[in-house]
């Protein structure tokens, strides 16, 4: 963008009052840190089924948070309360609850040093703000998608869904860091299903778009061929419910970008933020495989895997300029040929662990929230050059599936053992695609997973997937993130029935 | 607990200034009034903390229009500009179209409404009672152990008010806590949790928590390696909640009528009056549950498949959802209900699963288990195949053999694929029901009661090694 607009409703708060009051107060009741969060959001739901609006939801939320190391305790306060006085007093609760907490901290707070960046704006890559269009327009727009499926033979039930998130953040910490940001976000989603009567049973085929750091502009088919996807549904659909089931046993497998995203959110994202390894999410998310002690050692992938973690790719739902800690966005090798060589950090996990500085990754999904560790754009990067097309890597598949689209999704605590399902599921015979089956989950650990990657497709394979609501830590926070992969082939995956599993 | 400085108008009196700003044919405004103070631990420190108050204040306009009523609703969180908030519901419902859910609103609901005026109630660092004072001394012992304690403790308090253009003025206020953690000992790689759920931290104590994993730790002191297969398995009540609070979810009548639920009869309809298991189960949501008591109306933002803005304010009651083990309803809103010929059912709050007259315990269902695991709790619980209610899974913090009624080691952990509907039906023994805190789902619902079960062939799908 050439221009940074930002929110003029937002700007119009009181904003340089309240943090003014907030931090000096923080500062005088001794804190060696401080920094504090004036937070608008403004979510939008649309959801409508068989064409019909179920439920339409317009939240705007506005609060101020905000986070202090004192005497070498984090505290944490937040208010609802957008005025000077509420501010300073807020500073007050915030030590309040340091102190209170002090003597069970057996582990001094520090933070990796980060230099002031004084004032500065910036708002993410959109054309057209979500929240602007009027509800009867995004309604319209759900009921041409549904009417379009359920017009379509073998469509009994159609759903449509649209969450449009739009984030205004003013940060100010105690070393003069003062940003003023703006992330926008759309997930538009439609699933078809089709119901066997007499039989029992049904099936279900969902859009696989991805949710994306863009405007109302990708809904009308920037980003996204729409059009394209609401035309090949219905067949995708009819031949899922007659598709055999599929036979268990080990396969080759073609993931496409629309499934392996998940994987690598699952089994690479999380498995490599450093507060997890190191213990600090046991209780809740977990903890991981890949501890620190195998930094630089450990044979995550075959060698064809290279993995970054950044914050600043273009509509990556992760994307900022700076996080909320003050630390400028950045962009960061995690696996390099194979190998892990990097982990996510935030400020106190960087200080604790020596690593010099952050990279970045804090973030808090509210005002009323303080900001822990969370995912950057964590991507597996295509092959050098041209690369494989998709269908290549499907022509080297003798015996196998291509996989499209997320389903179901798990994996263990340390982030070894996962399962997943998908939309679609191709057999591959010979190097050539011949029809869907179903049921079909894949089961692997990750580092086997990883090492048996054969070949990642090329640049023209790499597509943008992700999603809004990563969740971790308590109490709970949610958070958005973008996952960039190309096409990649597996050899011997474990492929499950999922009828079989059920026992029938 | 929070920074305020009193100036927020009052909670009743936001209610009463939506009702007269409101222009439409009827308004209901719902404000929850919301104060929480939590604690996080791991690695034998306090990480994170925080205290905080917020107000959600949700909007909605009904619209007399050609072919029934529609709706637009705005909501808001944080201080609240009324008038604004009433005027964007008001434009969402003037381009609506007819709603497929509308209902007359509801105009009497329980309880007497002699407390709308009183002022929300607060919690504070306070309300975590001796748990935040425990934690420091607990730690130490843990650190001279050679153990690692992390975990969560939180209080917070819900005051709802609900109000209706035609006369509802209700109020109640729904305080939830919990305190949960886990012990790690040898680097992690034995483990065990425990959890409580209770609305008033004052009776829990780190203490008696510490026991209890202490307890499970020496439970794992012999590591024995088994492989996948299906198990006979003692599931203790917090892991029942695992389970069954995804049941609970899936008794969508409207799903079930559609063909496309595990509910759903072949040919067409549902299964409802189908006996699901030999076991007498009672599944339930009751709001006037003894200890489980939660609001006993309905409150509602957003309409959903089976719930809808216009059943706000409806009077809730003990509703079985499953009784003497056969399917007995399904959620509907009254709409969907009226067209079905049914009557309307919405889950409360809570929810409890029970054998009416079991007294067995745990220790007494360990007891009569001649080989089985017993499990501590389940982990990332998501659909699989939503036709069969097939959930996956993780065994998580503690898996044990049990031989001849007794404990004889630890296990490895285990993925799962198992459906809650089959567990029903593959249940051996059910013990007493008692306050349970599912793991994986308590964010979403705390208060919840069910029985140990003893379970027949359950299915261990593959060895996870994460410890």
């Amino acid at each position: 963008m050439a221009t940074v607009e930002l929110d003029a409703e937002f700007l119009a708060l009181p904003l340089e009052a309240i943090r003014s009051a907030v931090l000096e107060r923080a500062r005088a009741l001794g804190c060696e840190h401080a920094e504090a969060r004036i937070e608008r959001i403004r979510s939008q739901v649309v959801s409508l089924r068989d064409g019909r609006l179920e439920t339409s939801a317009d939240n705007v939320e506005l609060g101020l948070g905000l986070r202090v190391v004192h005497d070498g305790s984090f505290g944490f306060a937040a208010t609802i309360e957008i005025d000077v006085d509420a501010a300073a007093a807020l500073a007050d609760e915030a030590v309040a609850t340091a102190r209170a907490t002090a003597p069970a901290v057996a582990e001094r707070v520090e933070l990796a040093d980060e230099p002031s960046h004084g004032e500065s704006v910036w708002s993410a890559a959109y054309d057209l703000d979500p929240s602007g269009v009027p509800m009867a327009e995004k309604v319209a727009l759900l009921e041409d998608w549904s009417g379009r499926l359920l017009r379509s033979a073998g469509v009994d039930h159609v759903t449509a869904f649209l969450l449009a998130v739009v984030e205004d953040k003013h940060y100010a910490n105690l070393s003069g860091t003062v940003t003023t940001q703006r992330r926008v976000r759309v997930h538009p989603e439609v699933e078809a299903t089709a119901v066997d009567a007499e039989a029992g049973g049904f099936e279900t085929m969902r859009s696989v778009a991805p949710p994306a750091g863009r405007g109302w502009e990708y809904l009308l088919g920037q980003g996204f061929d729409w059009d394209d996807e609401l035309a090949r549904i219905p067949d995708y659909l009819a031949e899922k419910l007659h598709a055999p089931s599929v036979t268990p046993g080990a396969y080759d497998l073609v993931i496409d970008p629309t499934n392996l995203w998940l994987t690598i959110h699952e089994s690479i994202g999380h498995a490599t933020e450093l507060d997890r390894a190191m213990g600090y999410e046991a209780a809740y998310a977990g903890t991981s495989f890949a501890t620190f002690d195998k930094l630089g050692t450990l044979a995550y992938g075959s060698e064809v895997m290279n993995v970054t973690g950044d914050r600043t790719v273009e509509h990556g739902l992760a994307t900022v300029a700076y996080d909320d800690e003050g630390v400028e966005a950045q962009s960061f090798d995690i696996i390099r040929d194979g190998v892990l060589v990097g982990y996510q950090l935030d400020r106190r996990i960087a200080r604790l662990m020596g690593l010099g500085r952050s990279n970045g990754c804090a973030f808090a999904d509210s005002p009323g929230h303080t900001p822990i560790q969370r995912m950057a754009n964590v991507s597996l990067r295509p092959a050098a050059g041209s690369g494989p097309t998709t269908e290549e890597l499907i022509s080297s598949v003798q015996d196998g599936f291509y996989v499209v689209g997320d389903k179901s999704w798990s994996i263990d605590m340390q982030r070894y053992n996962f399962q997943f399902t998908g939309q679609r599921f191709f057999r591959i015979e010979r190097g050539k695609l011949a029809g869907q089956v179903k049921d079909l989950a894949y089961q692997s650990r990750t580092t086997e997973f990883w090492g048996a990657m054969q070949a990642v497709g090329g640049e023209s394979t790499y597509r943008l997937g992700g999603a809004f609501n990563c969740g971790k830590g308590q109490p709970g926070q949610v958070a958005p993130v973008s996952h960039g992969c190309p096409s990649a082939l597996f050899r011997g995956i474990n492929v499950l029935n999922t009828r079989a599993e059920s026992g029938r | 607990m929070s920074a305020g400085t009193g100036r927020l108008t009052a909670a009743d009196r936001v209610v009463d200034q939506v009702l007269e700003a409101s222009r439409s044919d009827g308004c209901v405004v719902i404000v929850e009034e919301l104060s929480q103070a939590e604690v996080r631990f791991a690695n034998n420190t306090v990480t994170t903390n925080g205290t905080r108050r917020d107000r959600g204040v949700s909007v909605i306009a009904f619209r007399e229009t050609e072919g029934g009523t529609a709706v637009g609703t705005a909501s808001s969180s944080g201080a609240t500009d009324v008038i604004d908030l009433v005027r964007r519901a008001e434009a969402n419902a003037a381009t609506a179209q007819a709603a497929e859910d509308a209902a007359p609103l509801v105009t009497r609901g329980h309880p007497a409404a002699d407390d709308f005026a009183d002022p929300p109630v607060m919690t504070s660092l306070a309300g975590l009672g001796t748990v935040l004072t425990g934690l420091g001394d607990a730690f130490r012992r843990a650190s001279a152990a050679g153990t690692r304690l992390a975990g969560y403790a939180e209080h917070q308090v819900s005051t709802f008010y609900l109000g209706s253009s035609t006369g509802l003025r209700l109020r109640y206020v729904e305080p939830t806590g919990k305190l949960e953690a886990v012990a790690r000992a040898d680097g992690g790689a034995r483990s065990a949790w425990a959890a409580t759920g209770a609305d008033d931290l004052a009776t829990v104590h780190v203490e008696e928590l510490k026991e209890r994993l202490d307890r499970r730790l020496s439970w794992g002191e012999r590591k024995l390696d088994l492989a996948a297969g299906r198990y006979e398995v003692v599931l203790p009540p917090d892991a029942v909640a695992d389970l069954v609070v995804p049941l609970g979810d899936a008794t969508s009548g409207r799903e079930a009528e559609e063909g496309r639920s595990v509910f759903s009869a072949p040919g067409g309809g549902t299964r409802v009056g189908e006996s699901l298991s030999s076991q007498q189960f009672s599944l339930r949501s009751d709001p006037f549950a003894a200890g489980l008591e939660c609001t006993p109306f309905l409150v509602t933002g957003a309409s959903g498949q089976d719930v809808s803005v216009f059943d706000n304010g409806l009077p809730l009651e003990r509703t079985d959802w499953i009784s003497d083990g056969c399917l007995a309803r399904l959620q509907y809103h009254r709409a969907g209900a009226a067209r079905s010929g049914v009557e309307a059912a919405a889950p409360a709050h809570n929810l409890i699963l029970e054998v009416p007259g079991a007294t067995s315990s745990l220790e007494e269902l360990i007891g009569r288990t001649e080989r089985g695991l017993l499990l501590t709790c389940l982990w990332y619980i998501r659909d699989v195949d939503p036709e069969t209610l097939l959930l996956t899974g993780l065994t998580r913090d503690g898996v044990y053999l049990v031989e001849h009624g007794e404990i004889v080691g630890s296990v490895n952990n285990f993925r799962f694929n198992e459906s809650p509907v089959d567990l029903l039906s593959k249940t051996i023994e059910a013990g007493r029901t008692e306050r349970a805190l599912s793991r994986e789902w308590n964010e979403w619902l705390n208060r919840t009661a069910m029985p140990a079960l003893r379970v027949a062939e359950f299915n261990m799908s593959s060895v996870s090694p994460a410890t």
